[in-house]
Formats: structure tokens, sequence, C-alpha cells
């Protein structure tokens, strides 16, 4: 009944849409994910041209470490593309709050998505939401299923039995137990301590907690991740103070490391480069029967310039990536970014389908940082990095990071 | 000298360059500068006068972060001036030479790590130096010194330096071509002259070339130092915005750039970012003052 | 002839440290070229060994070159790297004259006025420049990056060239008032030849920042027809990228363009550093 609806409605928002559109219109995407590039030239584009002649569509994608400076500056200066990929959270709050994207509250597409999904660009009190959800990125760890069948060793499932088979890994010597460096920073802190964390501060509950003021970066749960990180440097390979992300990657697909800290992203890529199995597992809980959480982080979505001159076409190209056609074709060709409609999307690929599984054991949370705690300086989510590379490296206790990130928090934050 | 009265020629020669130049890089530059009064409330622009300097000096979380960087930077500008110019010299020396040969050859080789971009130069050395890739530690493995091996990109005390060194490496071509131009100026006479009085070698550089070069070392120099306290990209393209490890490698530019144009979830604050510029540009002000003033105004200069 | 000057005593040593720094000068870049036409397995697992048979691979050079024209956008970096030089010696050249000739009042201030502009990161005016160039309709035309690029390259090119202006001799130029030339007569044909090994260095350090430049691209003319060859070659260095085929194969034909470019230049440098040297 729902998908009718859905269907209908997006059916009717085209027909709209197009009725308006009876000339040429091209516009331009910008966007962080260049990695993407082919994708939306070979599959993503064609199939939305084929149903809207007369739109042209033209995927400008920067990297991503230019991507924010890039966009913000084209759009105070008033060149930036009809649609923009949306950072969540704050980042795409004050370009809303800026005037610089349109608020979409009303796209009938929007039904489309749960009100976690929409949460990630809509202003606090709900009101408007200027971004359609495109994708969440799932934390957890992929291994090497050779590597362990030759060691010996199990998929563990708490944290004994993940230190134990990083124990016997280490001692076989065929295998660096863990591909993971901290020159870039934040790997540590996304792969490490979001990936792990949410065991320990029970997913939402203490990540809303944190927001209300009940519960300080102080507290056993917030400094107990940074306890466990740092038991993963002497797992990690020589040199790691200087390996950088791609080394990681490298390291592990060429087989040289049997576990890597991911986030479901790497999938594709990992696909393509490595040429033995692998699998992956959840991030192991403290005890045996403990309920567990895993961080299923919304990453990006996509909206539109709110000067842009191509507003009719821009919003159809926007209800047709609500729809569950676009979900399909993305969350297929890129396996390991889950759409967030609420349409179920069949996935083929076996990794991400054990990722996308745990939605169903665990509670779902998303990066203690992202929200609203990032707003001021110091930005809590670029302290974590930091705090997140002392702690693997030993430079200072879990406690004394605690208190320098609550420290920093406060100087700007009131629950 | 008979010059005309109204020497309308000194203008025709300054206006092409002086109007594009204000016109798209002066007004921009300080309209920006400008902003460092200013800071935004609710979306409003709000003139504040020194508030925003007074956060960055007095703030302990602000000026904490300046003086890392500006200590980081100097340490940046000693080692260029203490490695880069003093080999950029003696590689000019060599070159000079007459009747060396292949000296095209070199000079040529030498330069190229100049022409590179900095997304190569940050991505070919954090290669060389990955302990993964494993071409510094076999090198220095060859050699037997294994052991003097480390993740220096990685280690807080060490990874300032060997950016500085890599940049060092990169930028070397500079001061050798101005000091090889500068010496080959010098005419043949003038040490022939020398030679009759019995200076060759070594002495005839240090005492009748080194003189005639002194104006292109002092060019050198402050150059060094503007671009060093300009320095930004290297730093970002192998270490990030966040000039890690635990801000050990961050400099002004850096720390700037992070600013005003925001990083990752801290978004950009072009008021704080535009106070950061103008304390940079005050501090390359002073030195420009006084190089322009104390030191160019009173070197001896020949005309050759 | 001279013969003190040419038995050199340590032409031996002076050879030695030559050699020791050009391989110190070139060994990156000879790692970055031979892995480039390398299988991925072997760049990992002799990253030092020469292409052979086995490890020989083009893929990463197919990978670039089918993600973009490669060829327009060497075009682009040409034209936007050429126009801005010539406008830079020229302009540069005009103005360096003017201050170094000439006694006027504000002279010196003028000099610091044009020095200004290596003292700002041109980077923090970037919303200004980008909103001027909406403005006149010069957003995604090379005319907006060459325009920048003059600017950012006057101050550097007047402050090496009057130094080197300074140095002309004024018997030269007055003998040239003598015969009547005019003051542009005197500048155009005789203080411009006599700085040429000048005018080839400015040339040469303008070229590498313009023909590098990653961000005023990206910002001012990041259309697919005006996109220079660095910012093409961007497309694969991001945060995600693991092809390091495509990477290095990337990297090295960003070198290339510029090597050939220095070479053009560096004929120029030597012929007016040896013909046009003041004697």
């Amino acid at each position: 009944m729902l998908k009718t609806v859905t269907q209908l409605t997006v059916l009717s928002t085209v027909l709209a849409a197009t009725g308006a559109m009876a000339q040429d219109a091209t516009i331009t995407i910008e966007s962080w994910r260049n990695d993407d590039l082919a994708l939306w030239q070979d599959k993503i584009i064609p199939a939305f041209e084929a149903e809207n002649p007369g739109i042209k569509v033209k995927f400008t994608p920067s990297a991503p470490a230019e991507y924010n400076a890039a966009l913000n500056s084209k759009l105070d200066a008033g060149s930036a593309g009809d649609i923009i990929t949306c950072r969540p959270f704050d980042a795409s709050l004050a370009l809303f709050e800026a005037g610089h994207l349109a608020d979409l509250a009303d796209m009938p597409a929007m039904d489309n998505f749960s009100d976690v999904a929409k949460s990630a660009w809509q202003t606090d009190d709900g009101a408007s939401t200027f971004c359609v959800p495109m994708a969440s990125v799932i934390h957890g760890f992929i291994y090497n299923k050779e590597a362990f069948e030759e060691v010996g060793v199990d998929v563990p499932t708490t944290e004994d039995e993940f230190f134990a088979a990083l124990d016997k890994i280490k001692a076989d010597g065929n295998y660096i137990p863990m591909a993971m460096g901290t020159n870039d920073q934040w790997e540590a802190a996304t792969m490490g301590y979001n990936n792990i964390g949410p065991n320990y501060w029970k997913g939402e509950e203490g990540r809303r907690a944190l927001i209300a003021g009940g519960q300080k970066l102080t507290d056993d749960a917030w400094t107990a991740p940074y306890a466990t990180l740092a038991k993963w440097g002497d797992y990690l390979g020589d040199g790691y103070e200087a390996q950088t992300y791609p080394d990681s990657q490298n390291l592990f697909t060429l087989g040289r490391a049997a576990i890597y800290p991911a986030g479901s992203w790497e999938i594709s890529g990992f696909n393509e480069l490595a040429d033995f199995e692998m699998g992956v597992f959840k991030p192991p809980v403290q005890k045996a029967g403990d309920t567990c959480y895993i961080s299923d982080h919304t990453d990006i979505g996509i909206g539109m310039n709110a000067a842009s001159e191509n507003a009719e076409a821009s919003k159809t190209f926007l209800a047709w990536v609500g729809s569950p056609e676009f979900a399909t074709i993305f969350g297929n060709a890129l396996p390991g970014f889950f759409p967030l409609s609420k349409t179920p999307v069949d996935i083929e690929d076996p990794m991400a389908n054990e990722f996308v599984s745990w939605r169903g054991e665990c509670e779902s949370t998303i990066r203690s940082t992202y929200q609203i705690l990032s707003r001021g300086t110091p930005n809590l989510e670029n302290e974590t990095w930091g705090a997140s590379v002392a702690a693997i490296k030993g430079t200072e206790s879990p406690a004394d990071l605690g208190a320098k990130l609550q420290e920093g928090l406060e100087s700007w934050y009131k629950p | 000298m008979q010059r005309s009265n109204t020497r309308w020629h000194i203008a025709v020669f300054l206006a092409p360059a002086v109007l594009v130049y204000t016109a798209v890089m002066i007004v921009p530059l300080f309209n920006t500068l400008r902003l460092s009064l200013y800071t935004e409330i609710d979306q409003h622009r709000v003139f504040v006068g020194l508030e925003n300097f007074r956060t960055l000096f007095l703030d302990p979380i602000w000026s904490k972060q300046f003086w890392n960087a500006l200590a980081n930077n100097f340490w940046f500008f000693v080692i260029h001036m203490l490695v880069q110019n003093p080999i950029g010299i003696l590689l000019a020396a060599i070159l000079s030479q007459p009747r060396l040969r292949f000296a095209a050859f070199y000079r040529s080789a030498i330069f190229i790590p100049t022409l590179l971009s900095f997304v190569i130069v940050g991505f070919a050395w954090k290669l060389i130096l990955s302990p993964i890739w494993g071409i510094a530690p076999d090198l220095l493995n060859t050699v037997g010194l294994k052991s003097l091996y480390a993740p220096w990109l990685g280690k807080e005390e060490y990874a300032l330096t060997t950016l500085a060194l890599v940049s060092v490496w990169q930028f070397v071509g500079i001061p050798m071509m101005l000091i090889y131009a500068a010496l080959l100026t010098i005419p043949d006479e003038i040490l022939e002259a020398g030679e009759m009085d019995g200076i060759t070698g070594f002495s005839a550089f240090w005492k009748i070339k080194l003189p005639l070069i002194l104006p292109a070392i002092g060019i050198i120099s402050i150059l060094t130092f503007v671009g060093n306290f300009n320095a930004f990209d290297l730093i970002y393209v192998a270490q990030g915005a966040l000039a890690g490890p635990d801000y050990s490698t961050d400099i002004l530019g850096t720390f700037m750039y992070r600013t005003f144009f925001g990083f990752q979830l801290q978004l950009g604050d072009p008021h704080m970012g535009s106070a950061i510029a103008s304390a940079m540009f005050t501090i390359i002000l002073i030195g420009v003052c006084i190089y322009l003033f104390g030191i160019q105004t009173r070197m001896r200069r020949y005309q050759l | 002839m001279r013969t003190a000057r040419t038995h050199f005593p340590s032409a031996v040593a002076m050879h030695g440290a030559l050699l020791l720094y050009m391989l110190i000068a070139l060994f990156p870049i000879f790692v970055i070229l031979i892995n480039s036409f390398k299988k991925r397995k072997s760049i990992f697992r002799e990253p030092l060994a020469l292409p052979n048979s086995d490890s020989f691979s083009l893929i990463g050079y197919k990978t670039v070159m089918e993600q973009g024209d490669f060829f327009l956008y060497f075009q682009n970096s040409m034209i936007v790297t050429v126009v801005s030089l010539f406008f830079i010696l020229l302009f540069g050249a005009m103005a360096a004259y003017a201050l170094s000739e000439y006694r006027f009042r504000g002279n010196l201030l003028m000099g610091l006025y044009l020095a200004l502009g290596i003292m700002i990161p041109i980077r923090i005016g970037t919303v200004a420049i980008l909103e001027m160039m909406v403005a006149t309709g010069l957003v995604n035309t090379l005319w907006a990056l060459i325009l920048v690029y003059i600017a950012q390259g006057l101050p550097l090119a007047v402050f090496i060239l009057s130094e080197f202006m300074r140095q002309v001799s004024d018997d030269l130029k007055n003998a040239g008032r003598m015969d009547g030339l005019s003051e542009y007569q005197i500048f155009f044909r005789l203080v411009l030849p006599l700085v040429r090994p000048a005018m080839a260095t400015v040339a040469v350090f303008n070229m590498i920042p313009i023909w590098n430049d990653l961000w005023f691209p990206l910002i001012l003319a990041p259309g697919e027809e005006v996109k220079t060859l660095t910012l093409g070659s961007q497309v694969f260095i991001g945060q995600y990228v693991t092809n390091w085929n495509a990477v290095l194969s990337a990297l090295s034909m960003a070198v290339i363009p510029v090597l050939i470019l220095y070479v053009i230049f560096s004929r120029q440098l030597i012929r007016g550093i040896t013909s046009g040297a003041v004697k």
C-alpha cells in the first residue's frame, strides 16, 4: 500500500514538473564524491535523462578536502551549481540558514524517508528539511577470510575474543593483525572511536544524554573506548604513526593485514582490489549477550541551490533521487552506501548485505559528535580525531583525554 | 641629464601593472581583511572593532594555536635559511664555474623539483617515507642504517622538520637560479683583475663574488621569509588541514585556512580567518619593511 | 687564456657534489615515473624495480585518459600559462623600470605597494574575486584565471626585475638619451635586452605556481571546456582513492608538460644569460 502511494506521489511530481518544463534545462550537481564520477555518468544520469527528456544533468565533483571551501565560496558569489550534495548536520544547516539551500519540506518525495533519516538535514525544530537523504554508512570490521583460516581464528563477537584473535594473528607473524594508521587522524576517530564506541555509550541513549547534558565526556562510557583504543597500538603495523588512509587500504587489499576497521563505503573499492575472500563482523560487545550497537551514520543528502535558475528541473531531479528507483540503482551500484528510503532495497553484494542485516540485530546510532556538538570552537569532531590518535599512540591517558574534550565542549556548549 | 618636465612616461610605465594589480588583488584582499573587524550574529554582520584580535591573542583556545603556529613557522623559516639558501648558493657557485662540463644538464636536473606541484611533491615524499612502501627503510638498510628509520611524518618531534626539508628539496632551485644569474652578470674583467692580485678559487668567491651578489642574497632571504610565512600547500597536502600529528606541523597558513574556510564539521569563520590573515600580513609586512628600509637602501650596490 | 680558473683543482669534487644533489633531486620523480608503468601488485612488492615484461602495465594511463579530454585540458593550461606570463613580464618590467630608473615622489611607497600582494595569501580574497568575475561575466572563462595570475605574478616580477634593473649602467642609458632615443625606446631597446636573464628567471618562477594551481581553476573555471590539466588530474587524488595506478599516471602526466615547458624556457634562459650578460 505504502509503496503504491509513494510511487503515485513521485509520479505526480514528475508529471507536474515536466508539464511546467517545456524548454530544455541543464542542471549541474556539486559533489565531493569524485570517486563516483563514472557511476553517475554511466548509470544514474542516463537513467534520469531517459525518463525526463528536456533535462540534461552534469555531475561536477571536486576533491573531498576542497569541497566545503569551494562550494561555500561559489555559493557566496552566486556561481554554484543547481544541485548541492549535502554533508550531514551542521555544515548543511549553516548553508540553509544562510539562505543557500531551498526548503524541501513540502516536497512529496520526502514522505519516502523516515524521520531519523531526515533528521540529518532538518532545522532543530524539524520544521524545514533542506536535503533529500541519499545514503548512510555502517561501521564494522572487514577481515581476510583466508588469513583467519590460515591462522585458525574464528570471527570474534566479544572484546575478549577480539583481542585473543589479534594476539593469535600477531603470534603467527604472517599477517599484520590490523590495518590502520594515525597519520590522517580521521581514521582513528571514525573507524576507531565511533566504530567501537556505541557499544560503550549505548548508542542513541548515550548520544542524546550527552547532548542533553545528562552525561559528560569524562564519564566512563565515553573514556572507556579510548582505553580500548590504547590497546590497538600493539596490533597495528610498524610505523603506523605515519601510515595514511590509502596505505591502510592497500595494506589490507594486498593481503598483508588480517583485519581492517572499516566503514561500509569501502566495499566497492575492496571488491575490486582484493583477490581473496573477505568477510565482515560487527564491533565486538564487551560481554557475550550484551545488546550490540552499531554506527549507522546518515552521510549523504542532496539539496537544491536556492538561487538556482532551473528550480523546476532541479526539483524534478530531486524528486527522482527520492524515488525507490534511484535507491535501487544507487544502493547496488555503490554497495556499502545504504539508501535511506523506507522502501527496502534489495542489495546483491554479500558484504553489504551482512552490514545492513545488523540493523535488525543491533540498535543503530549516528556518530556521536555530528549533531549539534560540533557547532562551536573548539570543534568536538576535530578534537576527537586528535584524541583518538593520542589514545592509540598512548601519549595521553583516557581520563585526561576525556577531561580535555569536556573542557573544550563546555567552553561554548550549554545543554 | 635632460629629462622631460612632465615625465608622463613614468605614469605610462606604471599604469598597466598598478591597474590590474589593484583591481584583481588589492581590492579583494583588503575587502576581505576588513572582515576581521566584524563578526556574524544571527546572519547579520556586526562591527566589533578589535574584538576578534582580542580573542585571537587572549582567549587561551585561540592564542595557544596561534603561538604554536607562529613558533612552528619560525622553525620552518630557520630550516630554509640554514639549509635551502646555503645549498642554493653553493650549487650556483659550482655551476657558474667557467668550463664546467654538463653545467646546463646539472642545472636543469636540479631545478626540476621546483617545477612540480605540491600535490606531486607531497604524494611522492609520503610514498618514499612511508613505512608501508618501504623505500626509505630499504634504502637505509642497504647502507646498514636501518635503525635510523622512524615513521618521521607521524612523530610529533620530527614531522615539521621533515616537511621543512621536503620543502627545501622542492625549492632549492629558486635561490640557485637567482644566485646563478647574479654570478653570471659579474664581468670577467673584475675577476681577472683579482687574479692579477693573486685572488683565485675559493678566496675569489669569498672576496670578490660574494660582495657582488649580496643584493641577490638579500632578495632570496626576503623571498624565503615571505614564502615561508605564507606557506600552506605542502603541509595541507601531506598532513591535512589539521596539520597533524597533534598540530605539530601547524603553521600560520594552515591555521588561517582551517579557520577561514572551515574543515570537516568545523564551519568556516571568515571573520576570525581574516583576523589571522591580518596578523600574518602584519608579521610579513614588518619583515619586508626591515628589508626595504633597513637593508636594501643601505646595501652597497655596484653597477656593472 | 685564464688558466688559473680553468684548472680548478677540485673539479672532481664539484662533479661529485652536483651528481649527488642531482640524485637527491631526481629520485622521487624517478620513483613516480617507473611505478606509473607497473601493475598494482608490483608497485607495492618492488617499488624500486624497473617495469619489466611481467610488471609492465598501462592500465593507469588508460583509466586516466578515459576520464576526460586531457588534450583540451593541456591546451587550456598552456594558454593560461603563456598569456599570463607574457603580461606579467611586460607589465612587470615596465613598472620595475619606472621604479628603478626614475626618482619621483612616492617611489619607495609605490614599490612597497606593489609588494603588498605577496604578503597576503590571495586565497582569502577568493569570494571577492569570484564575485567580481561573476559580475563581469568572466566566470568559467580562461580570462578569469589569466587576470588573477597576472595580478598574482606582478609583485614578484616587479621585485626581482627592479633589483636587476638597478644594475644596468647609467652610462648606457645616458648615451641613448644623447642619441635622441625616447624613454620608451631606451626601455625596450636598451634595458630590456640587458635584463633578459632576470626576465627568464621571473618567467620560470611564475610559470610554476600558475601551471600547478588548483584552487583558482576549481573556483573560477571548473567548467569542462576550460578545465586546466592540474584540475583535470585532481579527480584521481581524492580522499577515497586507492587506485594508485591512476594516481601515479595522473601525476606523471601532470609532470611531463611542465618539464617540456621548462626545457623550452630553459633554452631562452641560457641564451639570455650568455648573450645578454652585461659586460
